[in-house]
Formats: structure tokens, sequence, C-alpha cells
């Protein structure tokens, strides 16, 4: 049996084709401003690729922000969920999760079997998703990668007392104008997502061992942070953006057994 | 470069009619804002000079800068002031300062030399905060809210949106009223998120006057929020720079269902104009520089 996990986030969709085998693709594309669009072709393209078509799929499950915007997926599944049963596929014994996009950040509680006991989500501010280092690295002339790099070589505490993405823009510039070396700087960008992060985390209880999920776990600097904010090391997928497509995927063939 | 769409007008101005020489209290107030930085001068109680110009990365430049410019062609120098009093978020930052003051205060008094005494809430809409502060009718503070902690609401913010639109931020507000129908209102909060939206809303055939009505309501809605929990009190009017934007003002004013005083000075330099009035009212406490070098 095949099934297919699609995340539309607020930035990427992302598509994963799952057999009993495992994964058999996984697809990311910028879904700019005509997500369903960009997610029908990525489909396509995709079961084309590995000689399928849509006959060949038992069930579509759609997540993320954009979950309703495809019409073919009859299955939707929240990103709370879809992350959560991906992460126990992969580690049985994770009981947090952290997942920060481009645009959200969530943190969740779940058991053994991967059910939600309890979760936390930010989609009201950028300062705590992927889109605070973006603006940052753009303030400061680097690409993310960069800014996340530069970031290991700071040892320096550097303190940001703007919280909001676009008054911390501000305070990045004045600290370049006094001469803060960059890779301070973008240490205390990290630091300051990671806190928030880990605050939030908190509130919903931290049960060890953690999982780091979403975009942001591709971000070197964001992770040391995040790995010195809990004072653990936290686990991260190879592929940490297409967690919730995978769970989606996963779910998808739960509910078809 | 790139037109710079968010750069508003910097200023100065000093009055033709007044004499400083002839003055006998001769005071300053210098407010150093996160986004821009005012000086005004008095002389004997009355506005002699002003100027408005943006906060640099450096506070005591910006005051320095900001005074200088106000004292422009006037002959006046720092020797002149009997006392000067130092505002804002950088305060503590202004070198010829001889005492700081929080905004908060300087606003309402500032707010009641510009509106009279019948003026019982103030909403100041600066660069990086927002505040809906109470006061009495000799322009002291009785309770005040705060929002410093994030951009929606605060001038920063329609500026990001004027940059995004490529209008030039002195006519967003005018540009938001020529819409017939009120279209919904942008619905995130965050301005990084905002934008993001109002770049869909473009791309999906908004016109621009369209998305700016959209922003500018939102905006208002959340700052009636603030007021909401401060409690608004007749009279009420508006300082800072977004008081001229008639596209958040006007829908303020809608949704409060109270219409704000017409100012009689330049909204933005409330705070400045604040500090200075205190100076006065210190130098006639006998704590002025001319007064204590003669007693020395």
């Amino acid at each position: 049996m095949t099934t297919v996990g699609i995340d539309i986030g607020s930035k990427y969709v992302k598509i994963i084709v799952l057999k009993a085998e495992g994964i058999v693709a996984s697809a990311k594309r910028e879904g700019g401003f005509e997500q369903a669009q960009v997610a029908n072709e990525l489909l396509d393209e995709t079961l084309t690729d590995k000689g399928m078509s849509r006959d060949d799929v038992a069930t579509f499950c759609s997540t993320g922000a954009g979950r309703k915007v495809v019409d073919f997926a009859k299955e939707t599944v929240t990103e709370v969920s879809a992350g959560s049963r991906a992460c126990i596929e992969l580690y049985p014994d994770v009981r947090t999760i952290i997942d920060v996009g481009a645009e959200e950040g969530r943190a969740i509680r779940c058991n053994d079997t991967g059910k939600v006991e309890d979760f936390a989500i930010n989609e009201k501010c950028a300062a705590g998703s992927g889109a605070f280092t973006e603006s940052m690295a753009r303030a400061l002339e680097l690409s993310v990668e960069e800014l996340g790099k530069i970031s290991l070589e700071s040892s320096a505490l550097v303190p940001m007392n703007a919280q909001c993405a676009v008054f911390a823009e501000s305070e990045v510039v004045s600290l370049l104008h006094a001469n803060t070396p960059k890779h301070d700087i973008a240490k205390a960008i990290h630091d300051a997502i990671a806190s928030r992060i880990v605050s939030m985390t908190r509130r919903v209880g931290i049960n060890m061992p953690i999982a780091l999920v979403g975009g942001m776990a591709r971000n070197v600097g964001f992770v040391d942070s995040l790995n010195r904010s809990l004072e653990d090391t936290v686990r991260i997928p190879d592929d940490p953006e297409m967690i919730s497509a995978y769970g989606a995927a996963l779910i998808a063939a739960d509910r078809s057994n | 470069m790139a037109k710079e769409f968010w750069r508003w007008k910097e200023y100065n101005w000093h009055s033709e009619e007044i004499d400083w020489r002839e003055g006998k209290i001769i005071t300053a107030g210098v407010d150093v804002g996160s986004v821009s930085s005012q000086v005004v001068v008095m002389v004997d109680g009355e506005l002699y000079a002003f100027a408005s110009m943006r906060t640099g990365s450096d506070s005591p430049d910006s005051a320095r800068n900001a005074m200088n410019w106000a004292l422009e062609d006037t002959g006046m120098t720092l020797d002149n002031f009997d006392y000067v009093v130092g505002t804002g978020y950088g305060r503590v930052n202004v070198p010829f300062a001889d005492k700081a003051i929080t905004e908060i205060a300087c606003h309402a008094r500032g707010g009641n030399y510009m509106y009279g005494p019948t003026v019982r809430t103030i909403l100041d809409m600066g660069g990086q905060d927002c505040k809906a502060i109470l006061c009495d009718e000799r322009g002291k503070v009785t309770n005040f809210l705060m929002n410093d902690k994030c951009a929606a609401g605060t001038g920063r913010g329609m500026e990001v949106m004027a940059d995004l639109l490529g209008i030039p931020i002195e006519e967003v507000g005018d540009i938001s009223m020529q819409v017939e129908v009120e279209p919904p209102p942008v619905s995130s909060t965050c301005v990084v998120f905002a934008k993001s939206e109002a770049a869909g809303l473009l791309r999906s055939g908004w016109p621009q006057s369209k998305v700016l009505a959209a922003y500018c309501s939102a905006m208002a809605h959340r700052v009636v929020s603030l007021l909401d929990r401060v409690g608004v009190q007749a009279d009420f009017a508006i300082t800072g720079g977004i008081a001229k934007n008639v596209g958040v003002v006007s829908r303020i004013e809608k949704e409060l269902g109270v219409t704000a005083l017409k100012p009689k000075h330049d909204t933005q330099i409330a705070g400045a104009l604040g500090a200075a009035l205190f100076g006065k009212a210190l130098v006639e406490k006998g704590k002025g520089r001319k007064k204590a070098a003669a007693s020395a």
C-alpha cells in the first residue's frame, strides 16, 4: 500500500511517498502564493518520477498551515499530531518534540505511542520562528546558513534586549555600528530565539529525550544555543523539515489499516 | 541605493517673533527616542524652537545633532540654557542634560500643553512603542499602559509597510482613505507576518489603498485594545508620529467612538515639549544653572 503525506507549510510544500518498506520519494518546493498549484505539480512530478500515478496511492493526507488548500487530500491531520507520530517512529524513546518552522514554533509532549499529551504553539509572533533568523541574517548581510556557522565561533555573551523581530533588526544594526563582531551578534540572535523556544517547551513540560524537527533544525547555531539552554543534546533526524509530511503519510497508513 | 519610502521628513523651526535674549527662563527638552530624536527650546514657557530627526546608532550624537539643528540660525548656544531635561529611550545618554525624566511623564506634560488642560487620555504612538496615558488637569500621570515589546501598533511597523508598498510614509494615511468599502483588517499581529500577508494581498490583486486600509485598521484595532484596558476618558488626544497618519487616527476614532483633539503643534515634539516644561518648573523652584552659579 502506498500513502502520501503533504505538508503545506507557510514557506515550503513538502511531500513524502510512503510504502510498507519505507519512504520511496520525498520532495520539497517553495509554495509562494500559489500553494495549491505548487502542491499539485510537485505531487505529479514526484509520482511520475517513480513510475507511479495518483491512482496508485491509497490515501493522501495533508498537514501544515495550508492543509486545507489541497482538495485531493481526503485526510487531514494537524502538524502537532503528524510531528509526534513521525518522531515516535524514528525515536521510540522520545517524549518531547520541538518543531521550529518558518513562521511557527511548537513544543509537543507525547506518550510512548506518539499520542500527544500536551502542546504549545506560537504562530502569532516571528520572534519564535525561522522568520526571526531570516530577518537577522538580512540585517547582517549573511545567508541563514552562514549566520548559523559563524555563531559557533563565538563564546561571548551579548544580550539582546528586543524580543520583536522588527526591533531586533534595529538592535542588530546598532550592535554592528558599535563594532560588535558579527559572530557574537549571531550567537546572541540564536541564544535569544532558543531561550524563547525553551520557555515555551517548559510550559508543556520537558520529558527527556528531546527531538528537534522543522527547518530550523538545519541551523547549527540555533541547535548549539538550544542544546546549551536545555543542557542536553537534542536528536535531529536527517531531513528535519520533512517530518510533518512523513508523519502525515504514516498516519494515512495507520488509518488505512 | 533603493529609495527609502519609510524615511520621513526631518525638520527644524524657530520663532521669528520671540527674542530669546529678552527671555528670563530658557529651557530645553531633549527626547532621544528609539527611532526619532527631538529637541524643543522654550523661552519663558513659550515654544521658541524645535528640531526633529532620525535617531542614529549613538544616543549622545543624536542628542547633539538634534540640538545643533534646533539652535541653527538662532545665535543661541548651550550656555544660554537655564535647564536641560533629557527624556525618551536614550534619556540617560544626553550629555548636556541636567536631569532625566521618563517619557511617560513628559508626554503627559507636553500633551497637556499642546491640547489644553481638558485632555485626560493621551495616546502616544511612537517609533518603537505605544503608550496609553491617563493624566489630570495639570498633566500629571494617573495611570498608563504601554507596549514596547512588539512592533505591531508602532511607527516602525508602519515604516515596514510603507517600504513594502513603495509609498512615502507621509502619504500612507491619505491613500488608505481612498477605499470605498472598508476591507477586513490584516489578520496577522506580527509585523513580519503582516508583511507577508500584505504581499499576498497585493499579489491577489488588491490595490495599494485597500492593503493600506487593511493594515491601518489592524493597527487601530491593536491600539484600541490597549486603550480599552487603561480606560479612555475624554478629552482624548494622540501624540507621536502616527498621530499624523489620518488612516490610523480616523480608524481609532471610529472604533472608540471618540474624536481626538486637533493638535496645535507638531505631534512628534510632545515628549521634548514636556521635558522643556519640567525644566522651567525646576528653574522656578531654584534649580537652574544661572541661579546655582549666582548663589555659589
